[in-house]
This record gives structure tokens, sequence and C-alpha cells, in this order.
């Protein structure tokens, strides 16, 4: 660590140190990332598939996932390329409540989306209250940008574990890389140990 | 999905100042001396990280501005009002000055010659800067790839690399237009409208030549210009995207 000269940074005071994580700074905009174009799959043709290393693969209609009992978590998010967003609302559908009756021995999942993309996470980091299929923010649809209809929400991992237009769940023995994994950047993307790329 | 980088533990380098040129009132480009810079693919970032005399650290990410090829690390970096990185890096960073950054990053929006053509790059203010690598990159190797560049701007004040893009334009022969959205000198002759389908119908390849496409500008910007292209037949698959800046969300 080297001093910048002339660096002084502009401390928040607004904001409780201990809710960010080392390296980011909060924003109240919400930036959108993405790789390639959004994709607009009509609702009439989305599915939410569970699949891989489960007894019975399972499958939801959109109608069907919005029939599920929905909760309406206010979580941080961190984002890897450093910002971060307190107290974000969201509703969706529990990951428990879809794996509920899924028998598997896998114990890695790769979630997978329209476009392509793909992310790996540990099936028990997404399992214990800790994940969603989420489609509205702030009480509104899920914009297209931001990953509507519906994206996964793991907030306690960085943000692109989060992935935008998921489609469904592939269970795995092994943990495999996913699109960004694949690229360098860290198997699991824990923000509070600064796992951002490969090695972190 | 192309080939991925090797994994390699990224690690803080120190860079020095070499070289800082002013782009447009409110862009400057830092060019850096990286001793045991282990080489970046145009299109790649780098992360920043600067110290304050009491520990306090702040990082960002920067699109890299050169190519492979070239000696340096050039970062082109935009100021913005209320930024925290940005100010210091336009205003305060010195010739000489140290900084410390790791990198490369990213492996998806690059382009090197391998990947092949035709080439479509559609950039939107800053986001000029990781296709101005690629641009560098593109005639450093010689490649014969058909190339196209729209780059929309608000002013030609606020056209960054204006000089070398023309000199691109004039000396290499290279197929780059502009499109001023907000103010247009006398006798114009470029574009002047906002980015959409009818303006990416004229400037892209046809569909059925699978061009490989690279857009990176404001999040508005890259929506309209993929979706764009998207209704123009263009295949999903073969658009690669970058964004930056706020939403309205």
């Amino acid at each position: 660590m080297s001093v910048s000269r002339g660096f002084h940074g502009r401390r928040r005071t607004d904001i409780d140190p201990a809710r960010v994580p080392p390296g980011q700074y909060v924003t109240g905009d919400f930036p959108v990332l993405s790789a390639g174009p959004t994709p607009h799959t009509p609702l009439s043709e989305w599915t939410f598939d569970i699949r891989g290393a489960v007894g019975a693969p399972v499958s939801w209609s959109w109608d069907e996932l919005l029939a599920l009992p929905s909760e309406t978590p206010t979580v941080d998010i961190h984002c890897v390329t450093k910002w971060s967003k307190l107290d974000t609302t969201w509703r969706g559908v529990s990951v428990d409540a879809l794996l509920d009756g899924v028998e598997t021995a896998g114990a890695y999942v790769l979630a997978f989306c329209d476009g392509g993309y793909t992310t790996n996470l540990p099936l028990e980091d997404i399992t214990g209250g800790k994940a969603w299929i989420a489609f509205e923010y702030r009480g509104e649809p899920l914009a297209p940008e931001h990953g509507g209809p519906a994206r996964l929400l793991v907030p306690h991992l960085y943000f692109w574990k989060s992935a935008k237009w998921v489609r469904g769940l592939e269970l795995r023995d092994h943990d495999e890389p996913g699109f960004w994994e694949a690229y360098g950047y860290h198997m699991y993307g824990d923000p509070w140990k600064e796992q951002r790329y490969r090695g972190d | 999905m192309e080939r991925a980088a090797l994994p390699r533990r990224l690690t803080w380098q120190t860079g020095t100042v070499a070289q800082l040129v002013d782009e447009t009132a409110r862009t400057k480009s830092i060019v850096l001396d990286v001793p045991g810079w282990p080489g970046h693919r145009a299109g790649q970032h780098i992360d920043v990280r600067l110290t304050a005399e009491d520990g306090y650290q702040a990082q960002r990410s920067y699109s890299i501005a050169s190519a492979p090829e070239d000696g340096h690390v050039v970062l082109t970096v935009q100021h913005l009002d209320d930024g925290e990185v940005s100010p210091y890096l336009t205003r305060e960073l010195r010739i000489g000055d140290e900084l410390e950054l790791r990198g490369p990053i990213g492996g998806y929006f690059v382009w090197d010659a391998e990947l092949g053509g035709p080439l479509l790059l559609v950039g939107g203010g800053s986001g000029i800067v990781p296709l101005r690598a690629m641009l560098r990159h593109y005639l450093a190797v010689g490649s014969a790839v058909p190339l196209r560049l729209l780059y929309a701007a608000r002013s030609l004040r606020d056209v960054i690399y204006q000089d070398e893009l023309i000199r691109m334009r004039e000396d290499d022969g290279l197929d780059i237009r502009f499109t001023l959205t907000r103010r247009r000198p006398p006798g114009w002759s470029g574009y002047a409208r906002r980015i959409d389908v009818p303006l990416l119908a004229e400037v892209a390849f046809l569909s059925d030549r699978r061009s490989l496409t690279y857009i990176c500008g404001p999040t508005g910007f890259v929506e309209t210009a993929a979706g764009s292209l998207v209704e123009l037949g263009h295949d999903p698959s073969r658009i690669r995207t970058e964004r930056f800046g706020p939403t309205g969300a």
C-alpha cells in the first residue's frame, strides 16, 4: 500500500462503514452491467426449470411462479465493479420454496439464463433463506435491463452471481465455472473477503 | 463463449505517470509506465486504487485505451463532478506520480485479430475508450477484416481522440463515422441525430454477414444500439456490450 500524493478521499458520514465491504463505494444509482443485448422472452413462453442432478426435473410457468408464496426482502447489494447499493427492496419467491421436494445429491448449482449467461454457486448459498427468484424491484415489475422478468437475487455474494434473466437452476455434483468465472472472476465471490478475481 | 483467459492471480502493481494528455475539456489520458505489466487484450480494463494518508482507500475500474502493442498502459478518464476518484485522476495527478493498479480484467468485451470480423464498433461518449484500443490493435496487426466505427458524441468538442480518429479515417482509410447529437459545427457533414434503428441500418453490416459487434457507452445508449441491431436481424450472441453510468431506476 502506497499513499497517493494529494488524495484525501470523500468519506461519507451518512453511511455506517460496517455496511460497506472493502473496496466498495455506496451509490444511489442502480448501474446496469451486462455482456450482451437485453433478451425479451414473452411471458407466455417463459418457464423456470430445475434440472440436472435431481430425482425429477421440475418446471414452472410464469403464472405458476407468481402463484407461489412470495417474500419482500430488503437487502444491500454489492457489484464487483465497486458500487454498493443499500436497502434495495424486492419481491420474489424464495429458492427454498422452489427446491422444496426436489431430491438431489448435488452440492452446486449453475444458474442459466436467457441470452446464454450462467453463474455457479454452492447449493448451500441459495438455500436457508439466502436467495430468491426476484420479479419486482421497489414495488414495480423488474425492468428488462435489470434482469426482468426475473433474476436470481443472492445478496451476500457479488452481484454477478444474482443472474439476470434467470430461467432455471441446474444441480451439479461438481463446481464448474459460469460465464464470468471462466473469464477469471472468483468462483465464490464473497464481497466481505473481497473475492473479486481468481486467486483473491 | 470464446476462449477464456488463463487463470492468473491479479496482484497490485505500481505504475508511474509518464504523460498526461488533455483529450477534451472533461477527459484526460493518463499514460503509465508499468514495469512487469503482463500484457492485455484490446477491450480489457484495470482496477485503480488510491490511498489517503490515513489509509482510507478508494477503488474504481477503467477501460484500457491503449493497444496490446503499445508500449504503455493508457487510461482515459472522464471527470465526474460528483466523483471521488475521477477528479483526482483528471485534476490532481502529475507526471511522475505513482498509481496502484491491477489487471488486466475481463475477457469477453475484447477483440483480437483472430476473432475476425466484419467488425462493427459502436461507441457513445467515453464509451469510445475500449474501442480505441481495438482500433489501434486492428491497425497494429494489419488486420484486413472489414471494420466500421460509429461514434456518438454531444458535440465535436466532446469527441475524444478526435485528431487520431480523423487520421485513421484519412490516412488509414478506416470507415469511421461520427454522429453529433446536440451541437454541430457549421458545414458538418457527419450524422446529426441520436442512435436509432434507421441510423444503424445505414451504418451496420447486413445481418447475413454475421459481423461481430462491440457496443460501449451509457446504459440507455447501449440498450438502444444493441436492441436496434437485434431488431435488424443481428444475432444477439455476436453483440458484446459494456455499459456504464446510472439509470433512472
